[in-house]
């Protein structure tokens, strides 16, 4: 089996164009998150936060990095995204930014959006101390794998003040190869005072071979900022995608992270997000779907660390065949943060007798003064409600996928970008058909 | 229209229907009668195709058809609807996208043309305006946060856009004020055609002093035990069931 042996390899193998594109402390950074997934390995089941998500497939991949320069076909961009048309777009392809693909990258009136590698050039001490507390996160190894081949990525910087008209929309395209390629792309967002934006983050491949996106996604929300960020995840049903993000919030600080995934043989999500400032409004959201034998794992972190904070967490899964979910919701509050209120509500529903969902709410509260409450419900559609739409003439399938997107609506209904959320209603609808035909 | 033949039906190991038979032709009125737990709404939903209970015995005809194979979408196709006693909350499903949704494929079924988001506005407003509902219901979720009056309005209001052939309504009076009472009684009303025929089934006689039967059953322990004219109505208010059963 490949193992860790197989990145310490490529790692090898690339050293020498890694340590040429960087300063001498990002190199540095590079090794030490080698070590630590050297160090760290890939989990095993008996590790509580990979009690249900079976690593293996990914290890027993050779995954070489994949190669850049590869031209892609704006079209096919356009095709796998929703109407982006009002946004500035920053596109990765196989990591690695492409300014003629990218529109309206900017670095002037308040926005720094761009490649991360120029930003590196340009932003140096800012970045780098970004990057340096971003790598050493939570013991999270495969943030660690992702540092040790850092090369590229999307940094996005928005000036205090400075309220953005038009959304960032980072796309992360993986092309097609003949053989597994692995790609480690990194989004770094700063928002800074008072300032006011959208990111929307899409993932997709191009080919229909095995590929390994491993990401993150570093978030610093400055004091009364408001950030808004989506991420559709939509990679080809070969991929495996494990992503971890970790977002930073200030004093007074409006926050929202909304995850939709629609694609990925396996995948993992891990996301934190810390509320670390007084008077703090976020929102965690998530909705997956899945079919065939796909597994989608969310493991979501949110830390209350101060007082007067508000957090409100919903996911939902949608599950089919022989897929499986896996939630785990960890909502931490520090015996600082009085009056926190939190509230996580965890849904799933399953479309088949064989679909299966682990679910695990875990509240941590060391504060007296809180209000937190959790609810979980796994079921299936609702036997009355199909009975009452069929009894007005819609068959069962159409019933169905009615009451299935009626479910999901709950999440997308947050979606205050309306060509984002009417592009993702499509496709939970291309989805429900293209499901139902598998059935068939 | 419809006719029911000697129908037996039970949920697991518990008989409730008990040989009803039934004929209600075009253009007539019935009214069921009978007390609480006599098997009336069980009756109506085995007629829309419930699967939750098993006919065991006797038939159902639509125009001289046996439905009883059919699911309930079929039955809704060969003009078939039910307004039900608990109108069922479906939240993120709006009124709008679920009529629509419902009369095209009643119109496909039908061998019909679907009617655009144009045609089918229009045809909305103006049932809207008869039944005096407000504009606003039809862009929120089907029946969801409604007031129990405003959930019957609305069942009445979907069969007055479905135009179904057979209309069967379980105690579309129950949870009704006066004022609500007579909306919905002038709205069932406007149906009455000579080429429909209605099925009312209610507690009360109340209903019937708005939509005048021209027969009426007297529904007892799964079966119908007394059929007259509209003047039973009345009898049965005076006496009660058990005098007029015994």
């Amino acid at each position: 089996m490949p193992g860790v042996a197989a990145y310490e390899s490529a790692f090898a193998e690339l050293e020498p164009s890694l340590r040429a594109s960087g300063p001498a402390w990002l190199h540095d950074l590079r090794r030490e998150g080698l070590d630590q997934f050297k160090t760290l390995g890939f989990p095993s089941l008996k590790e509580e936060e990979w009690r249900f998500t079976r690593t293996r497939p990914i290890a027993e991949v050779d995954f070489r990095p994949a190669e850049d320069g590869r031209t892609v076909d704006d079209d096919a961009i356009r095709a796998r995204t929703f109407d982006d048309a009002g946004c500035r777009r920053l596109v990765l392809v196989n990591g690695r930014f492409s300014p003629s693909l990218s529109q309206n990258a900017a670095a002037s009136d308040g926005l720094w959006a761009g490649s991360l590698a120029e930003a590196l050039r340009d932003r140096g001490e800012r970045v780098r101390t970004l990057l340096a507390s971003g790598a050493r996160a939570d013991r999270q190894r495969f943030a660690s794998l992702n540092t040790a081949f850092l090369h590229d990525g999307v940094y996005i910087e928005v000036a205090d003040g400075v309220s953005l008209e038009a959304p960032l929309h980072v796309v992360h395209v993986t092309t097609a190869a003949d053989a597994p390629t692995m790609t480690h792309p990194r989004l770094v967002v700063v928002a800074g005072k008072n300032s006011d934006a959208v990111v929307i983050e899409s993932y997709f491949g191009l080919g229909s071979n095995n590929y390994f996106t491993n990401a993150v996604v570093q978030i610093a929300v400055g004091e009364n900022a408001g950030l808004r960020h989506y991420k559709i995840q939509r990679e080809s049903s070969e991929a495996f995608h494990v992503a971890f993000q970790h977002a930073a919030l200030a004093k007074s600080a409006r926050f929202s992270t909304l995850s939709v995934t629609m694609g990925g043989a396996l995948v993992r999500n891990d996301i934190h997000t810390i509320l670390d400032g007084e008077g703090i409004d976020a929102r965690v959201d998530g909705l997956y779907l899945a079919d065939g034998r796909r597994h989608v794992d969310n493991h979501t972190f949110i830390r209350h660390a101060q007082p007067h904070c508000h957090s409100f967490e919903l996911y939902k899964g949608i599950l089919d065949d022989k897929a499986r979910g896996v939630f785990n919701g960890r909502i931490y509050v520090d015996p600082v943060a009085q009056k926190t209120d939190a509230k996580q509500e965890n849904n799933c529903m399953l479309l088949s007798d064989e679909a299966r969902v682990n679910s695990n709410p875990q509240l941590e509260i060391f504060a007296d003064d809180v209000k937190c409450t959790h609810g979980a419900a796994i079921g299936k559609t609702d036997d009355t409600a199909i009975f009452y739409l069929r009894s007005r003439g819609i068959p069962f399938p159409e019933a169905r996928d009615l009451m299935v997107y009626a479910f999901a609506s709950e999440v997308l209904e947050r979606i205050e970008l309306e060509p984002l959320k009417v592009g993702l209603e499509a496709d939970l609808f291309e989805w429900l058909m293209q499901s139902r035909g598998a059935r068939a | 229209m419809l006719e029911i033949r000697n129908l037996h039906a039970r949920v697991e190991d518990k008989e409730i229907l008990k040989g009803v038979d039934l004929v209600v032709k075009a253009g007539e009125v019935h009214a069921i009668m009978g007390p609480n737990g006599s098997g009336k709404s069980t009756l109506a939903q085995v007629l829309a195709g419930r699967d939750t209970y098993e006919v065991t015995e006797g038939d159902i005809l639509i125009n001289g058809e046996s439905v009883l194979e059919l699911a309930p979408e079929e039955r809704a196709a060969k003009g078939l609807f039910l307004a039900f006693q608990y109108p069922v909350e479906i939240p993120g499903v709006r009124n709008n996208y679920f009529l629509k949704t419902a009369l095209n494929a009643l119109r496909k079924a039908r061998g019909e043309k679907e009617l655009d988001a144009m045609e089918f506005l229009k045809l909305v407003k103006e049932k809207m305006k008869a039944l005096k509902i407000d504009e606003s219901m039809m862009n929120r979720s089907v029946n969801e946060g409604f007031s129990g009056g405003e959930k019957k309005r609305n069942e009445i209001f979907q069969m007055a856009i479905l135009d179904p052939a057979l209309c069967v309504m379980d105690e579309t009076d129950s949870g009704l004020d006066i004022d609500a009472l007579r909306i919905v009684a002038n709205g069932v009303n406007a149906l009455r055609s000579p080429q429909r025929a209605m099925v009312v089934i209610t507690h009360y006689q109340r209903l019937l002093n708005y939509i005048v039967p021209d027969v009426v059953h007297v529904f007892v322990d799964g079966r119908i035990i007394k059929t007259g004219g509209k003047e039973l109505a009345l009898e049965l208010e005076k006496e009660g069931y058990a005098e007029v059963s015994g």
